[in-house]
C-alpha cells in the first residue's frame, strides 16, 4: 500500500480534483450527553490537496478529527478513506498531530520516535532509518541521544512533527502545527508541510491563524456551532463573498459624483490619490474603470477580495 | 498484541533502567540482611551481665540462686534499709529483698532498681524462686532430689495433618509463617506495583503524551502493555531480590558461624543424645525441617503466582482506571479509598480471626471474593484447602479480573482524553456505558 502511494506522483489542487477525495465525511452526527458536538455535517477533502479546517473554539473541530482518527466513533453518518468505510487498519495512512501533545519527558528522542514509529506499524530497520533522515533535515541530529525534557520547546514540536510524519502517510492531520515555533522554524516546517503535499500526501490542516490559511490551503471548510457552514477551495470561497469592491490609486483629482460608485475610502496626497470604491449590484468593473479613465490616469485597478480573517468573523457573527 | 508488546517492552525497559529501581533492587536485600543480621549481632554482643544483689532473710535461697550468662547474683548483709542505702551507691541492676516468709504463701518479696527493670528480667527472677521454694517444698515434704529430677518430664507434642494421602508432620508455626509470608508479598505487590501503573497513566495524561498515542494503538491495548510490563517489573524484582539475598544471607551465615552452630548442634545428638535438653532440641529442629519438608511446596508456589499474578491484574485495572480518571495524584485519592479498603481489610483479618481459625466462615468467604481471595487464600494455603475450594476461589478470581478489566479499559478510554474536568462516581459510572 504504502510503495503504491509513493509512486504515484499527485500534481497539486487543480488536477488532484479529478481523483476520488481521500476522505468523504458523510452526514457525522456526534453527542457527548447534553452537548451535541457534531450535527450532520458532510464535506470532501480532496486528494492531494492542503485542507483548511478552520472554526472558533469549540466548534467541533477536535470532536470531528477525533472521528476521522477513529479515537471516537461517529453517532450516525460514516467517513469514507478512499471510498472505503473507515477501518482500523487505515490509521496506519494517517498522521495525527494533535493540539494537545507531549512526549515522555524522560526517555530519548530516537527511541521515543522509534517506539512511536513502531507502534503506527514501521519494522524497526525502517523506522531507524528514517529517524537519521529526518533528524537531518530538521536539525536534531546532536539531540537523538538527548532526553526529552531537555529540549526546548520548538525542538519538542519538530521531534512530534517528525513522528507525525515519520510513517509517510497518505492523510496528514495538523492540529495548530505552528504553535510553539519562532517565525525561522515555522517556516521550515512550512516548507516541510508543502513537500509532502507536492510528494502526494493530503494535509488537513487546523488553525487559528489565518494568514496560514490564506498562504497554505488550496480548500477550505468551516464549522460553526457543531455544523458545517462553508466549504470550498480558497479562491471560491473567496469569490463567493466578493464585495464588489475595487482598489484604485493614480494620479490626478479623484471626484466620484455618479449612484452607481460608492467611495468608502479616498485620500489625496497632492497629485496622487487612492481610493476603495464599491459597485452598485448590476454595475460591472469595466464601467468603473471607464468612467476613471476619463476623469484621471490610472495606475492601479485591484478587485479587493476578502481576506479568509474577514470571512471567518463575519460568518461566525453571522450564525 | 503486537502493539500490546510493543507498549509492555516500553513500559518494562523504562523502568528497569531508573536509578531508583537499580537502588531499590540493591536495598532491598540490604535492608533484609540487616533485618536478619542486627538481632544477631545484638545477641552475640550482648549486653553485660548484669549484677542482682540478693538480701535473703528467710534463708531458703542461701546459694541457691546460680549466676547465668544474664544475671549475676551477689550476696549482701542486711538489715533492708541498710542494704538499700548501700545499693544505692554501686551501680548494680537491682537488689532482690526476700524476707522472712511462709512457704504455704511467700509475700512481700521485692526487687528494687535504680532504672526500671526489664520484664524478662522479672520474670526470669521469678521463674529462679519459684523453682527454688518448690524444690525446698519437695525435700520437705520427703521427696528426694533423684525422685524429683526423674519426675520432671519434657513433653512436646508433634502436630501431625491426618488425610487420606497419609500423615504428615505440620507445625503450626511454619504454616503461620510461611501462610503469612505469601499473603504479603501479594499484598505489597499489590499496592506498590498498583499505584506505579496509576502513576504512570497520570503522567502520560499530563504529558499530554496520550493524544498522540491513542491515534495508532487502542487504550485497551496501551492499558494492557502497561499492566503486563510494569507486573513483569515487579517479578523481575522479587526475583533479583530473591537471588541477591540468598547471597548475602549465606555469606552472612557463614560469617556468624551460624549454619555450623546448628549443623554442630544435629550431628551432636546424633552422636551422643547426651542430654535430654539436647535431646529436645534436635526434635524440634527436626521437626522444624520436616514440616517444612511437608508443605506441599510446587503447589504453594504454583497458587502464589496465581494468586500473585491474579490480584495484581484485579487491582492494576483499577489502579489504571483512576490514574485515566483524575488529573493529578492528589485527585486520586477519593477513587483510592474503595480499592485499598479491601485490601487492607484482608490484611488486617487475616492477622487476626483467619490466624486463629484458618478454615472459618470469615476465612471461607473472604477468600471466595475477589478482592480479598488473593490476601486470604494465600494465608489459608499452607494450613491445606480443599481442592474445590481452590478451584472455585480461582475460578471467582479470574471471573473478578476479567471484570475489574472491563470496567477498568472503559473509563481509562473515556478518561485519557478527558482533561480539566473534575469527576465523580456518576460520572465514572456514565462512562462505562458510553460508545466507541
Amino acid at each position: 500500500m504504502q510503495t503504491e502511494s509513493l509512486s504515484l506522483s499527485f500534481n497539486p489542487s487543480p488536477t488532484a480534483k479529478l481523483l476520488q477525495p481521500i476522505l468523504q465525511i458523510q452526514g457525522v452526527s456526534k453527542r457527548y450527553e447534553a452537548h451535541q458536538a457534531l450535527d450532520k455535517v458532510s464535506f470532501e477533502v480532496p486528494t492531494g490537496s492542503i485542507f483548511g479546517l478552520l472554526g472558533p473554539n469549540g466548534a467541533g473541530k477536535t470532536s470531528l478529527i477525533r472521528i476521522i482518527t477513529q479515537i471516537t466513533a461517529p453517532d450516525e453518518g460514516q467517513v469514507l478513506f478512499e471510498g472505503q468505510p473507515l477501518r482500523p487498519h487505515h490509521v496506519q495512512q494517517i498522521g495525527y498531530l494533535p493540539e494537545e501533545r507531549g512526549l515522555y519527558k524522560k526517555m530519548k528522542v530516537g527511541e521515543q520516535l522509534l517506539y512511536l514509529a513502531r507502534l503506527r506499524g514501521l519494522e524497526k530497520a525502517d523506522a531507524t532509518q528514517r529517524i537519521k533522515v529526518w533528524a537531518d533535515r530538521l536539525d536534531l541530529k546532536t539531540w537523538l541521544n538527548k532526553n526529552v525534557e531537555d529540549l526546548s520547546k520548538g525542538m519538542q514540536q519538530k521531534v512530534q512533527f517528525i513522528a507525525t510524519v515519520l510513517h509517510e502517510p497518505k492523510l496528514l492531520i495538523l492540529d495548530e502545527p505552528f504553535s510553539g515555533f519562532d517565525p525561522v522554524n515555522a517556516n521550515l516546517i512550512r516548507d516541510e508541510i508543502m513537500k509532502l503535499r507536492d510528494q502526494g500526501c493530503t494535509v488537513i490542516f487546523s488553525t487559528h491563524r489565518m494568514e496560514s490559511v490564506e498562504q497554505m490551503c488550496d480548500d477550505i471548510a468551516m464549522i460553526h456551532n457543531s455544523q458545517k457552514v462553508l466549504e470550498g477551495s480558497l479562491k471560491e470561497v473567496k469569490s463567493r463573498y466578493r464585495t464588489q469592491t475595487f482598489h484604485v490609486e493614480g494620479t490626478g483629482k479623484l471626484l466620484v459624483m455618479s449612484p452607481d460608485f460608492k467611495v468608502l475610502t479616498q485620500t489625496q496626497h497632492g497629485d496622487r490619490f487612492e481610493a476603495e470604491v464599491q459597485l452598485e449590484p448590476e454595475v460591472g468593473p469595466s464601467q468603473l474603470l471607464r468612467y476613471l479613465t476619463e476623469r484621471v490616469e490610472v495606475h492601479g485597478f485591484l478587485e479587493k477580495l476578502p481576506s479568509i480573517h474577514d470571512i471567518f468573523i463575519q460568518t461566525v457573527n453571522q450564525k | 498484541m503486537e502493539k500490546i508488546w510493543l507498549v509492555f517492552q516500553r513500559e518494562y525497559l523504562v523502568r528497569v533502567r531508573k536509578k531508583s529501581f537499580i537502588i531499590m533492587t540493591i536495598l532491598g536485600p540490604l535492608l533484609m540482611a540487616l533485618v536478619m543480621i542486627v538481632p544477631i549481632w545484638l545477641a552475640t554482643m550482648s549486653d553485660d551481665t548484669k549484677v542482682v544483689q540478693v538480701l535473703d532473710e528467710s534463708g531458703y535461697l542461701k546459694g541457691k540462686l546460680t549466676s547465668t550468662e544474664e544475671l549475676k547474683f551477689v550476696n549482701v548483709p542486711g538489715p533492708v534499709e541498710r542494704a538499700k542505702q548501700e545499693y544505692l551507691t554501686t551501680e548494680d541492676a537491682a537488689l532482690l529483698y526476700i524476707p522472712k516468709i511462709d512457704l504455704e504463701k511467700p509475700q512481700g518479696i521485692q526487687l528494687f532498681s535504680q532504672k526500671s527493670t526489664s520484664l524478662a528480667m522479672k520474670s526470669s527472677l521469678e521463674k529462679q524462686v519459684r523453682q527454688e521454694l518448690e524444690e525446698v517444698k519437695f525435700v520437705n515434704s520427703g521427696i528426694d532430689q533423684q525422685v524429683l529430677d526423674k519426675i520432671k518430664t519434657p513433653v512436646s507434642i508433634r502436630t501431625v495433618n491426618l488425610s487420606e494421602e497419609g500423615e504428615k508432620s505440620s507445625d503450626v508455626g511454619v504454616t503461620t509463617g510461611v501462610g503469612f509470608a505469601g499473603a504479603f508479598l501479594v499484598y505489597l505487590f499489590i499496592f506498590i506495583y498498583g499505584a506505579q501503573i496509576m502513576r504512570g497513566v497520570i503522567e502520560e495524561k499530563t504529558s499530554r503524551i496520550l493524544e498522540v498515542m491513542v491515534s495508532s494503538v487502542k487504550p485497551f491495548q496501551l492499558m494492557a502493555g502497561k499492566i503486563l510490563g510494569i507486573a513483569a517489573v515487579g517479578l523481575t524484582q522479587f526475583l533479583l531480590w530473591i537471588i541477591l539475598t540468598s547471597a548475602i544471607s549465606t555469606g552472612v551465615s557463614s560469617q556468624f558461624d551460624l549454619k555450623r552452630f546448628s549443623d554442630a548442634q544435629i550431628g551432636q545428638t546424633v552422636q551422643g543424645m547426651e542430654t535430654e535438653r539436647e535431646v529436645q532440641q534436635a526434635q524440634e529442629i527436626n521437626e522444624l525441617f520436616s514440616a517444612t519438608q511437608n508443605l506441599n511446596v510446587p503447589l504453594l508456589i504454583g497458587t502464589f503466582l496465581f494468586y500473585f499474578l491474579g490480584g495484581y491484574l484485579l487491582y492494576g485495572a483499577l489502579f489504571g482506571a483512576v490514574g485515566a480518571a483524575v488529573d493529578s495524584e492528589t485527585d486520586s485519592q477519593q477513587f483510592m479509598l474503595p480499592i485499598t479498603v479491601p485490601l487492607i481489610l484482608s490484611f488486617i483479618v487475616a492477622q487476626t480471626i483467619i490466624i486463629k481459625n484458618p478454615n472459618g466462615p470469615v476465612a471461607f468467604w473472604m477468600s471466595m471474593i475477589p478482592f480479598t481471595s488473593p490476601v486470604v487464600m494465600m494465608l489459608r494455603m499452607p494450613f491445606g484447602v480443599p481442592t474445590w475450594e481452590l478451584l472455585l476461589s480461582m475460578f471467582l478470581l479470574m471471573l473478578g479480573f476479567i471484570g475489574t478489566i472491563w470496567v477498568g479499559a472503559r473509563i481509562y478510554r473515556v478518561g485519557i482524553l478527558m482533561y480539566g474536568k473534575k469527576v465523580n462516581y456518576r460520572e465514572l459510572s456514565k462512562w462505562l456505558f458510553y460508545k466507541g
